[in-house]
């Protein structure tokens, strides 16, 4: 959902994770949630933020909607700890243009800019 | 359906909006441009505890009662009088079968006695409730656990008394309750016993009222770009919301006072679920990625007014002011560089709100927020901030001091958010950058809300001068 935002920098998006410590959060499973968050992400980036966190069970193209109305929660259940349940404590986001690094420290990312950046 | 509404005496200016947001969380149906239906009974003032309001069944009317923090109870009203011998008449002539399905010799009653504006001693009571000997009662009294709960509501024409205006005549009440509201949630929930506050923590009760004007619930993303020690989303994650905040002072959101009095541990001592994200942020450089948009089903916050918190943004003072270039930090430094900040005034902070808001929300999707007002005697009426994606739903008054007091907006998510609306903020945005000082300047309510009392004026009246603010205490309950 992030991106970088120094001025003038074009290619923002996707922040690459450089994790060092991830945590496992036990979040409530609520499927109308994840139905309602599905159409927001892009699928892509999340792929790839969970297995930079070690979670590889994601598939590499985001499924048809009707999978999510089915009867079979096993995607749903991938998607929901993807996305909530896997946490960064410590580590970086990195920039995919300009490189520059925006650490997360127990859990918090600092999206601040520096004065040059701004 | 007309239910009795019989609110707590507090807050007055909260009471209908909170009704009014919950009634369409529980599916009460209300045509575009259209509210509740409300009515006064006679005489009465329109701060007065009692409401009708006309809901469309008594389940809705049950799920906002035992959701709300201000309802004291809603009753299917059996009838009312200005004396014992008018309800009499007034509970006979309501219908049969209305009636008895709850007076059945299966089940269980109670009959309880309130009284509004003065005190009734144990035997009135009593009288007072063996007077229904006309209401066919079958069933068994259980004054613990009844299947049906009666309550007898007496009010008297009284003088000056609760800081209402004086009521012409007597009005008593009898009905079947259908619900009553939970504020057991509030000393679970009160401040002085959360581990982690700051010196604007949200208190409980209004946090409360907060989360249901986002009509947030199981399912729902709740946003607050001004999180702090997280006390508004606590409420709402009570409420089964998902949560996420964001705050730019890093002490605050990060650290707090160690690694169990900080905002994690604040949803963690309830037992309530962590929020999705904290994020360390500037509202007004915010980092989401382009074309992100209607991602947040609210976004509830208390903004820093610049009364007790002031807010801060990226920049220093003085390269805001102008007189330094930004520079860079030397490469070996910029981990740990802490990024200068600057005064936010609460012109712009609105407008990034707002802007913010637009984008993010889903279409009905709510922002709630408190807005500083100085209560100014002249009575010019108060401009309140606008946005062409919002419809202002409702306005609630808390007053703080005699100087100023904040507002509850609500705002609902009308208008999509266009590429010329972003347009229009970022031109905006640019506006307030160029002329910092002096939105800083215009928009200083501190300076306003501190200054001395004027004391040539106070003598010059000195003999007039009694009390410049009417008896009428109202909001101040």
């Amino acid at each position: 959902m992030l991106s970088c935002n120094i001025k003038g920098v074009v290619n923002k998006f996707p922040l690459r994770i450089v994790a060092e410590k991830v945590i496992n959060k036990e979040v409530d499973f609520n499927p109308d949630f994840l139905k309602h968050m599905f159409g927001k992400i892009e699928w892509k980036a999340l792929v790839d933020g969970a297995r930079s966190m070690g979670y590889t069970e994601l598939p590499d193209h985001a499924p048809d909607t009707k999978l999510l109305e089915s009867d079979d929660e096993s995607f749903l259940i991938q998607f929901h700890h993807a996305l909530l349940e896997l946490h960064l404590e410590e580590g970086s986001l990195v920039c995919p243009e300009t490189g520059r690094k925006i650490s997360v420290n127990k859990g918090i990312p600092n999206l601040l800019l520096h004065e040059d950046e701004v | 359906m007309w239910f009795l509404c019989v609110f707590y005496h507090r807050l007055l200016d909260f009471r209908k909006p909170e009704v009014e947001a919950l009634a369409e969380l529980f599916g009460e149906e209300i045509a575009e441009n259209e509210s509740l239906q409300w009515r006064l009974p006679q005489h009465h003032h329109n701060d007065t505890p009692f409401h009708f309001v006309q809901l469309s069944s008594e389940e809705i009317a049950t799920n906002i009662a035992k959701r709300s923090i201000l309802v004291k109870g809603m009753y299917e009203l059996w009838g009312e009088g200005t004396c014992y011998e008018e309800l009499e008449e007034s509970i006979k002539s309501y219908p049969d079968s209305r009636k008895l399905p709850f007076l059945t010799s299966g089940s269980t009653f109670r009959i309880s006695v309130e009284t509004f504006g003065k005190a009734m001693t144990f035997e009135e009571q009593n009288d007072r409730i063996r007077s229904f000997t006309y209401i066919p009662f079958e069933g068994k009294v259980d004054l613990k656990n009844p299947d049906h709960n009666f309550f007898l509501m007496e009010m008297d024409e009284s003088e000056e008394n609760n800081g209402l205006p004086p009521i012409v005549q007597r009005r008593i009440f009898f009905g079947r309750e259908v619900g009553f509201a939970d504020r057991k949630l509030l000393p679970t929930f009160q401040l002085k016993s959360r581990t982690y506050l700051g010196p604007t923590a949200m208190d409980a009760e209004m946090a409360f009222l907060m989360a249901n004007q986002a009509k947030a619930t199981s399912g729902k993303l709740v946003y607050d770009p001004f999180v702090g020690t997280g006390s508004i989303l606590v409420s709402a994650a009570r409420f089964g919301a998902m949560t996420m905040g964001a705050d730019i002072d890093i002490r605050v959101v990060r650290d707090g006072r160690g690694p169990d009095c900080n905002v994690w541990s604040n949803f963690k001592q309830y037992g309530l679920p962590m929020p999705v994200a904290l994020l360390r942020m500037d509202n007004n450089l915010p980092p989401w990625r382009s074309g992100l948009k209607e991602i947040f089903d609210a976004i509830i916050c208390d903004p820093p007014y610049g009364v007790r918190a002031c807010g801060r943004k990226s920049g220093g003072r003085k390269i805001l002011r102008g007189t330094v270039d930004p520079y860079t930090v030397p490469d070996d430094k910029r981990t740990d560089h802490i990024p200068s900040t600057g005064a936010y005034s609460l012109v712009e902070c609105v407008h990034d709100l707002l802007h913010l808001a637009a984008r993010m929300l889903v279409m009905k999707g709510r922002l709630v927020f408190f807005f500083p007002v100085l209560r100014d005697d002249n009575g010019g009426e108060v401009k309140f901030p606008e946005h062409p994606c919002f419809k202002l739903v409702a306005v609630s008054e808390q007053i703080l001091s005699s100087r100023y007091s904040r507002v509850l907006l609500t705002m609902v998510k009308v208008e999509p958010y266009s590429d010329e609306i972003e347009e229009a903020a970022r031109l905006m945005h640019l506006e307030f950058r160029k002329n910092h000082l002096k939105w800083l300047e215009d928009g200083n309510i501190h300076s306003s809300v501190f200054k001395p009392i004027d004391s040539s004026q106070i003598h010059t009246d000195s003999k007039t001068f009694k009390d410049p603010k009417p008896k009428y205490r109202g909001k101040y309950v």
